[in-house]
């Protein structure tokens, strides 16, 4: 029986011709990653075992979570974790304000740390990310980061996949974003439960690389162990663009699924069909096209995180904000997802567009979106949030409320102060 | 191994932000992430929770995100075992790791109810609601699977081998 195409990724890691659904085998890795949050609970665990990481170049570590620092405890978490990169000359450890640092799964691929056919495992759920360049990469609890570090291989139970086929195109202002609730909405929270998520069909090449990142991104909310997309030009492009001198050395592995493998589920969605999305309380898979809310009043709108923090998407919140302002009694917070996001958005004039529409600028911080810092909600709050969860709580009180979408949706409605759509303000 | 307890029961999609919400997760330590378990879901839960107690809850129990801190919060207040319909895979994984022991069970979800007093036996599988005098049948674990929980997770089973 043929394979997909994430279980010839982990059979290649795995050291084996072939593996089908349910095989347990243990995987060498290419990079494994962990955050303020993670990785000091996974460090102490390490040192514990009298551990050394397995290679230095291979471990990543990214203060991103509750920085900067929001408190003293949380300012403790990262001095852990910067002393372990420190003492174990971590090469890929980024420090705030470096070159190179900002959330996490914006850095990593944009810092030319995957490609296809990696295996990467990260102790964060949305580790999920990077399968948008024909990686397999998944999201892991701390003691197998620490295990990990130390041996540089985990185990994993080869999955299922649900197939998703791809068609059309799509239309103006709609993006991954809105491709990924649609397809929770379609298949629910637990639609992928175990399984991986292969992208397929004409519709990819639709789809820039920025939209296949948030695609991914979000396949952990649809239960999913990864989310996956083909090799194309897209990929290649993007590759030779962020570290030509892998692309150019050849090393990595554009894997195929085979024409027989076999899916558990297959999806189609044409692109030409997919409204934009919003994903209501307190669920990503309740989803509404955005043009049905009527009269949903907003306090507060987020625009970043490590779904939608990109260059595309800032530059995309700069060109419908760009001469309006943000409604007198919203708060518009707008999070570059990393340093380079943040200069590029500054020469290009987007901060001055942002600060002149009345949105607050911040450092790159995932804070918010786990309602760290940085916008938190009261009781009885709403925002409309270009994040990945809309669980109770999950933003401030549990009593206050999360819509989510992309990032056309959430600048209409910072501007209405309402949830709306582009289509009300340009 | 064998628990017996009263069951707090909840619904589906239990995710790790209402198990222990990101603003506690300044710390890892077990004792002081357990006061906040499951609050925003259940104020009443950690007044009223005993060692020994079980939560018995619907579909895809742990979604969200990666925190290892959710199984060691829920370990902590005192539950001795968690039955759900089925587990969202990263708090599986992190639930063996951690040595929470946790069973797949649609109908012990569908017919034990808040409150009933449950026993459990992890080598059989086999889930007794006392209250109701019924019994159910889980799948158990394999026995080296089985090991890493006894032994209170994967850092007490890798010490000890």
């Amino acid at each position: 029986m043929g394979m997909t195409m994430t279980q010839k990724i982990l059979a290649y890691h795995a050291g084996l011709k072939e593996v089908k659904e349910g095989d347990l085998i243990e995987a060498n890795l290419d990079l494994v990653l962990g955050n303020d949050v993670t990785a000091p609970p996974a460090i102490d665990i390490l040192k514990k075992m009298g551990g050394k990481v397995f290679d230095k170049d291979k471990v990543c570590l990214v203060p991103d979570h509750f920085t900067p620092n929001k408190d003293i405890k949380s300012a403790e978490l990262s001095k852990c974790m910067r002393c372990f990169a420190r003492e174990n000359d971590i090469t890929r450890y980024y420090e705030l304000g470096d070159e190179g640092h900002g959330i996490e799964h914006v850095i990593i691929p944009d810092n030319g740390l995957v490609f296809p056919g990696d295996a990467i495992i990260g102790a964060d759920s949305h580790t999920c990310t990077y399968g948008a360049l024909g990686a397999f990469a998944t999201g892991v609890g701390s003691t197998d980061l620490a295990c990990a570090m130390a041996s540089g291989k985990t185990w994993f139970k080869v999955p299922q996949a649900v197939k998703v086929i791809l068609t059309g195109k799509k239309n103006e202002y709609v993006t991954g974003k809105d491709i990924i609730l649609h397809l929770i909405g379609l298949i629910g929270v637990d639609g992928a439960l175990y399984k991986s998520i292969e992208f397929c069909g004409d519709g990819v090449h639709d789809l820039s690389m920025d939209d296949r990142l948030t695609i991914c991104n979000m396949a952990i909310e649809a239960g999913g162990k990864n989310g996956i997309f083909p090799i194309d030009e897209v990929t290649l492009s993007y590759m030779d663009n962020v570290n030509r001198e892998r692309f150019n050395s050849g090393e990595y592995k554009a894997f195929v699924p085979d024409d027989d493998a076999e899916y558990c589920k297959t999806v189609e969605i044409d692109l030409s069909k997919v409204p934009l999305t919003v994903a209501l309380p307190h669920l990503p898979s309740n989803t509404r096209a955005a043009s049905d809310i009527k009269d949903m009043k907003i306090d507060q709108v987020v625009i970043g995180s490590c779904t939608n923090g990109r260059i595309s998407d800032i530059r995309l919140a700069a060109s419908i904000l760009k001469g309006r302002k943000v409604n007198r009694f919203i708060r518009c917070i707008v999070i570059p997802g990393s340093r380079k996001v943040y200069r590029t958005a500054l020469k290009e004039g987007l901060i001055d567009i942002f600060e002149q529409a009345g949105c607050v600028i911040s450092t790159p911080t995932c804070g918010p979106c786990l309602g760290a810092h940085m916008g938190v909600l009261a009781s009885g709050e709403r925002c409309v949030s270009t994040t990945n969860r809309n669980f109770v709580g999950r933003m401030g009180t549990k009593d206050s409320e999360i819509i989510l979408s992309g990032v056309p949706v959430a600048c209409a409605s910072a501007i209405m102060g309402r949830v709306a759509t582009p289509e009300e303000v340009l | 191994m064998k628990a017996n307890g009263k069951v707090f029961k909840y619904g589906e999609n239990i995710d790790t932000d209402v198990i222990i919400p990101a603003r506690f997760l300044t710390t890892a330590d077990p004792e002081l992430l357990k006061v906040h378990c499951m609050e925003d879901l259940d104020s009443e839960f950690i007044k009223k929770v005993k060692p020994g107690d079980i939560i018995v809850a619907g579909k895809n129990f742990g979604c969200g995100s990666s925190r290892e801190h959710a199984p060691v919060a829920i370990k902590a207040s005192g539950i001795s075992c968690v039955i759900a319909q089925d587990f969202a895979r990263i708090f599986y994984r992190n639930s063996i790791n951690m040595g929470l022991p946790i069973l797949e069970c649609k109908e012990a979800y569908e017919n034990i109810d808040n409150g009933d007093e449950v026993e459990v036996n992890f080598e059989e599988g086999i889930i007794v609601d006392k209250t109701k005098d019924l019994v159910f049948k889980a799948k158990p674990f394999p026995p080296f699977i089985r090991k890493i929980i006894d032994a209170g997770g994967l850092v007490e089973y890798t010490k000890g081998k």
